[in-house]
């Protein structure tokens, strides 16, 4: 018995729904961060396998430039939040609501 | 020996993920998230893509993991933080992720996905550094200029993120 893409994809549907849950569960904003990322890792996880079981490039080329665009999205994301912490000392989600009611 | 590893290290995976989410320590909770990034790093190697996995070690475990550690010491979260979770919130995250994932893998099982060739069978494309240099520089030029500017863009964004503009703030 051999690995199929069929595994592959079901590794990466269930790392992705661990990282949805962790989004939807966690208040810490750090934490929801870390989950947005295994979320995309789990992401550029099915476009390997596609791309291996496809035999063409194009699915690991996507993912060098998935590989960049989140270099610079955790920068900023995380300057993003810092510069959150400055003002309102706090990262929990549930006490930043200026825009609720 | 290639099931196995496979086994093994979507094991390790799965539940490094599960931790990262639940650890109640964010600096446990970071550590977890890089085992879970090296256990993609060897599937990436199973799936013969070497580049890939080495630039996920060095550009996610080195770099982000180290970023968001940093960023833990600076706003100085310590261990035993978390409030307790109410038990509303977990039923709701629990049952929206369950339809999530019933949703994609119905997808998967019932789509037209036609290559289900044992991976022995199909000769890598991924595993040779020649390809990715004669795509990036031929076909996909463009886009690799637009994420070098794009990459210039972040940078400029951190520095005006995180300096302090003096004076020119709104006292709170």
């Amino acid at each position: 018995m051999s690995v199929t893409l069929n595994d592959y994809l079901l590794v990466s549907v269930l790392m992705f729904v661990v990282g949805f849950f962790g989004v939807l569960m966690r208040r810490n904003t750090l934490i929801v961060y870390m989950c947005l990322e295994l979320m995309l890792v789990a992401a550029t996880l099915a476009l390997v396998a596609f791309s291996r079981y496809n035999r063409t490039m194009d699915g690991n080329v996507f993912v060098f430039f998935i590989l960049t665009v989140a270099a610079a999205e955790v920068a900023v994301g995380l300057a993003i939040i810092v510069a959150l912490f400055r003002r309102r000392h706090t990262v929990q989600l549930d006490k930043l609501n200026a825009l609720k009611n | 020996m290639a099931p196995l590893l496979f086994y093994l290290l979507s094991a390790l995976v799965l539940g490094t993920a599960l931790l990262v989410v639940t650890s109640k320590n964010a600096v446990n909770s970071a550590m977890f998230f890089l085992i879970s990034l090296l256990g993609t790093a060897g599937l990436f190697v199973l799936l013969d893509a070497f580049l890939l996995a080495a630039v996920l070690v060095l550009v996610y475990a080195g770099a982000v993991v180290a970023l968001f550690l940093f960023i833990i010491m600076l706003l100085g979260m310590k261990g035993g933080e978390r409030p307790p979770l109410s038990h509303f919130a977990v039923l709701a995250s629990v049952v929206a992720a369950a339809i999530l994932g019933v949703g994609v893998l119905s997808f998967v099982k019932h789509g037209q996905i036609t290559a289900s060739i044992a991976d022995a069978a199909v000769p890598a494309t991924g595993a040779v550094l020649k390809s990715y240099s004669a795509q990036l520089f031929t076909t996909y030029l463009l886009p690799v200029q637009v994420v070098g500017f794009l990459l210039l863009i972040a940078m400029l964004g951190v520095i005006v993120l995180s300096k302090r503009f003096e004076g020119m703030e709104e006292s709170k």
